[in-house]
């Protein structure tokens, strides 16, 4: 195999590997905002992801500059065509990761409601964002030869960026729910199988979509095979969420996933930014590469990083293997300032010593 | 509107941003696994107290570093694409690197360090942060990789216009990197650890001010408590004064590490960009003398304005060679120079848009540059003395109720920060008109260079980076606010702040306090010790 395509496969995986892990963190986020209203309940939902939810989110940030690295035509023409949603991704995960931090540091509870709101909100905002971002690089954006979109600030503003944003919003829904039937216990645990149980059917609807017209536009035999395999995957997990199997709810929404995902990135290969203007435009993974010696460069280090990646994220999780429930977590905790008040400055003394 | 200067600010701003957070995280990771090691080591509670508190405050930190890095990492695709398309072979390595070799380690084990305090074994939860702590510390060398290429392109060949990686050995090892590097990464640890001195300071000032510590007649401490108030208790005062002392020591080491490396840096810089370097001592004539105070005009473009008042013969010589008489070329000698090689006028390219064909200042702005030099080592040299001040001070064990000592142990946590801003300001903006600096050395590559006006976005209008700048600069200033004050909030609670069961002296903390008790009976069932 050739170098690009080595690193157009590093770069699906990447970002495979993103919506896998980060899918049920944003998706937590966003349940959030409706899920529940009792903040022991919240604070559950959150700890379960605690522990990793920063170690997934470095998948977004490989991903992006890995394509600098192996790519940097690609990533110089979709990243600047989408300046403004991407500003808004950026703004969506910096309130989120902030919250995240921030929420369970204060004490009154407007404190906790404004956080959780820039939780769910930035859950929400990056789930959507990146979607479309990765919608319309499969499906094209008007570049010109240069690789510079034209048309203004809003022509990337297309029906396919909306169903690419649907697309990772509902898909973060489904797979956080069932990420919390598998992670936690009581009442948490018993709401989110519902929730698979009803709603992903609907919510998944808009990820298919996106499937299938990547398929009708370039499908191939191979392609077209693994989205056979994505539809099994899928019933199998429904069928898992109903019987309340939830492990196996939750390998078959994880395997619909990469084997939907990948049924996209192999339909597009080898363009990796379709141009809506002249086909003779398109960036492919010849004319965005980097030189063989750098792709080189970049396949040892990740032959050497990647595993290591998997090996010690892996064990995280396995740390992190309990169910957590209600009693695990503790009382919230008031921070008071550690100083006398001011009159009695003097007089505590008293009890000193 | 000028897409060009807005997309320089933004990149400014955001950078500067992203470098106020970035130095504390890296110089006060390797304090807090150093109270940590040693807590693992005697036992002490001591150090556990420190530990927490100080970790508390590392991770309210860590977090706006890594909200903000995330616009680092999109922005030069974004706002600078044709400098991301000409540069993309070489630059986009490192950046991947990081995010391969760092990122992983560092989030991945600082979420195992904040949630395993009780599910894993003493030495290896101390392993974790250890890692994490690493994590950063390679993070910063790859990224200073990656901007040192910029200031001294090596170890690339020019292919059809675009420079090619044929070496990564020599980018790595560039030598503007290996200086750049160990001078950011002890200008961090003068962050940490004058963050440290500033807040232990507060800490005893306010236990005297409590009247909990008092001082005899010989001006020794007497270490007394206060039960009422949460931590306030006798182990609480050597919790401060542990950490001032050893982090007043670490000051001073780190602030005698930048001296070195900086002057190093300063005889590679006088090499590599000696404009840059003329233009920071606002030399219009060669010579050998430096300026410790210059007035005048010095934006102007007629350097003839700049007049030194104070000057001290053959320092400039020195700092560029280590000898007292070697003749420096200043600005007027240099300009000509820069244009015989590089053109006097921007090439007639698409690329430069409406600045095609406009004639090229060389000279960087000169009050940047001059006063970005002394402000960076002037506040560095500010914190150091206090940070030996204080070393002195303590000796008998706390430190006076002075309210004015009070106030300037706070501005002694700003003068590292101001010091590191200015740095890179200087290098950033000394750097101009060019993203990629022309690496002049003898046997240099040929013909990689970038001027900025190039680098931008074509297809980006103002109107969308005006968009975004404003809407960063907006969440940044609130985001600025939070962090303060949750900073302060849990400062001013002190250890209990970090330790809940601190504050519960009766022992009602309800959690089995002791996370290390072997006797526990199950350690699944226990409630989490660091929860969000
Ligand atoms: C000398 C050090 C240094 C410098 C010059 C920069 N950074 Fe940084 N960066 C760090 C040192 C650092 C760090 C200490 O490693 C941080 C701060 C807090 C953290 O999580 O890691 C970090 C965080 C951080 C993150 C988040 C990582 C995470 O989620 O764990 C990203 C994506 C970047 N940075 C990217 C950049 C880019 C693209 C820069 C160039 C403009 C940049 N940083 C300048
Ligand atoms: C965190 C430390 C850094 C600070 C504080 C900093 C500061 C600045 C400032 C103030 C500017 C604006 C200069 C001007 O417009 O005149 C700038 C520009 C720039 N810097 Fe940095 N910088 C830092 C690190 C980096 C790194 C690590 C890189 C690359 C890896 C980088 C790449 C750039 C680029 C591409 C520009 C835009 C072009 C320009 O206007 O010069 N910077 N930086
Ligand atoms: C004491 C004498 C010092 C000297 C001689 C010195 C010298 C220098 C020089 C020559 C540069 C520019 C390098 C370039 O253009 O690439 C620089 C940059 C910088 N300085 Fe200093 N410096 C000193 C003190 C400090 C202190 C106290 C701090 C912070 C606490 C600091 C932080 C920085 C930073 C962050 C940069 C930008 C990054 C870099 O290029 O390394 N410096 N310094």
């Amino acid at each position: 195999m050739d170098l690009p395509t080595l690193w157009f496969i590093a770069i699906a995986a990447l970002w495979i590997g993103y919506l896998l892990l980060e899918g049920f963190d944003l998706g937590v986020g966003m349940l959030l905002l409706f899920s529940t209203r009792k903040d022991r309940e919240r604070r559950l939902m959150l700890n379960a992801i605690g522990p990793v939810w920063d170690g997934n989110e470095v998948w977004l940030i490989t991903a992006g500059a890995a394509t600098f690295a192996a790519f940097p035509f690609w990533y110089a023409s979709l990243f600047s065509a989408l300046y403004i949603p991407l500003t808004i991704v950026l703004v969506s995960l910096i309130f989120r990761a902030v919250a995240i931090e921030y929420r369970g540091k204060g004490s009154t509870d407007k404190w906790r409601m404004w956080w959780d709101r820039a939780l769910g909100l930035g859950s929400l905002g990056s789930a959507f964002g990146i979607g479309a971002a990765l919608a319309l690089t499969t499906t094209g954006l008007p570049i010109d030869a240069n690789g510079d979109r034209v048309g203004g600030a809003f022509a990337w503003f297309t029906p396919y960026a909306v169903l690419g944003g649907l697309a990772v919003v509902g898909f973060a829904l489904v797979h956080a729910s069932v990420f919390l039937g598998l992670k936690t216990d009581g009442d948490v645990r018993v709401r989110a199988r519902k929730f698979v149980v009803r709603w992903s059917p609907v919510a998944l609807l808009p990820i298919v979509a996106w499937v299938l017209i990547i398929q009708f536009q370039n499908g191939t035999l191979i392609t077209w095979a693994l989205v056979v395999v994505a539809v099994v995957a899928v019933v199998f997990g429904w069928i898992s969420a109903r019987a309340g199997r939830e492990g196996w709810a939750f390998v078959g929404i994880a395997a619909f996933l990469v084997a939907g995902a990948s049924s996209i990135f192999a339909a597009v290969y080898p363009v990796v930014l379709p141009s809506t203007i002249d086909p003779a435009f398109n960036l492919t993974i010849s004319n965005a590469a980097s030189g063989e010696y750098t792709l080189g460069v970049m396949s040892v280090v990740t032959a050497f990083g990647l595993p290591l990646v998997f090996v010690y994220q892996g064990w995280t999780y396995w740390v992190f293997r309990n169910r957590l429930s209600d009693k695990h977590i503790p009382e919230a905790h008031i921070v008071k300032p550690a100083v006398a008040p001011a009159s009695s400055a003097s007089a505590s003394s008293s009890s000193a010593s | 509107m000028d897409p060009l200067e807005i997309a320089r600010w933004q990149f400014g701003i955001t950078t500067v941003y992203h470098f106020i957070m970035v130095p504390l995280t890296l110089g006060l990771g390797p304090v807090v696994a150093l109270m940590q090691t040693q807590w693992v080591r005697t036992g002490d509670e001591k150090w556990l107290r420190m530990t927490k508190f100080w970790g508390k405050l590392y991770l309210i930190n860590f977090i706006m570093g890594v909200a903000t890095g995330l616009v680092q990492e999109f922005q030069f695709g974004m706002a600078w694409s044709e400098y991301s398309r000409y540069v993309g072979d070489v630059f986009g390595a490192p950046l991947a690197m990081e995010g391969l070799l760092a990122f992983f380690f560092e989030s991945v084990f600082l979420g195992l360090w904040i949630f395993g305090w009780d599910r894993l074994g003493k030495r290896l939860h101390l392993a974790t942060l250890w890692i994490a702590v690493a994590g950063s510390v390679v993070s910063a060398f790859f990224i200073i990789v990656a901007n040192s290429w910029m200031q001294h392109p090596v170890g690339v060949e020019l292919i059809d216009g675009r420079p090619v990686m044929t070496d990564i050995w020599a980018v790595l090892t560039n030598n503007t990197a290996l200086t750049a590097y160990a001078h950011t990464v002890t200008g961090a640890i003068a962050v940490g650890a004058g963050f440290v001195v500033g807040i232990s300071w507060y800490q005893l000032w306010q236990r005297r001010r409590d009247n909990i510590d008092t001082v005899d007649a010989t001006g020794r401490v007497v270490i007394g408590e206060n039960l009422s108030i949460p931590g306030r208790d006798r182990k609480d005062h050597s919790v401060w004064l542990t950490s001032i002392r050893v982090a007043a020591v670490i000051a001073i080491i780190g602030f005698g590490g930048v001296a070195i490396t900086g002057d190093l840096q300063a005889k590679l810089m006088f090499e590599q960009q000696p404009l840059k370097m003329a233009a920071a001592e606002g030399a219009c004539h060669d010579g050998t003398s430096f300026s410790v105070l210059s007035i005048g005009n010095l934006g102007s473009e007629n350097c003839e304005d700049v007049v030194a008042i104070i000057e001290i013969p053959g320092i400039l010589s020195f700092l560029a060679h280590g000898d007292f008489d070697t003749n420096i070329k200043g600005v007027n000698t240099l300009i000509p120079e820069y244009q015989a090689l590089y053109g006097t006028n921007l090439p007639d390219d698409p690329l430069y848009g409406e600045r095609a064909g406009q004639e090229i200042n060389y000279l960087p702005i000169m009050e940047v540059t001059y006063w970005g030099f002394r402000l960076m080592i002037g506040f560095g040299m500010l914190a150091a003395a206090f940070a030996a001040l204080t070393l002195w001070i303590v000796r008998k064990g706390t430190v006076p109720q002075s309210k004015f000592l009070m106030g300037t142990a706070l501005l002694s946590i700003a003068a590292p920060f101001g010091a590191n801003i200015a740095g890179w300001v200087f290098t950033e903006m000394g750097r101009q008109p060019f993203v990629v600096v022309p690496n002049p050395t003898p046997g240099g590559v040929d013909g990689v260079y970038m001027f900025t006006a190039a680098a931008v976005s074509p297809g980006v209008s103002g109107e969308e980076i005006i968009f975004s700048l404003a809407t960063l600069a907006l969440v940044y200033a609130f985001l600025l606010v939070f962090e303060v004050k949750l900073l302060i909030k849990y400062v001013r609670g002190g250890v209990a702040s970090a330790m809940p069961e601190l504050g519960h002296p009766e022992g009602d903390s309800g959690d089995g306090s002791d996370p290390d008790d072997p006797n526990k009976p199950d350690k699944r069932d226990d409630v989490l010790a660091f929860a969000y």
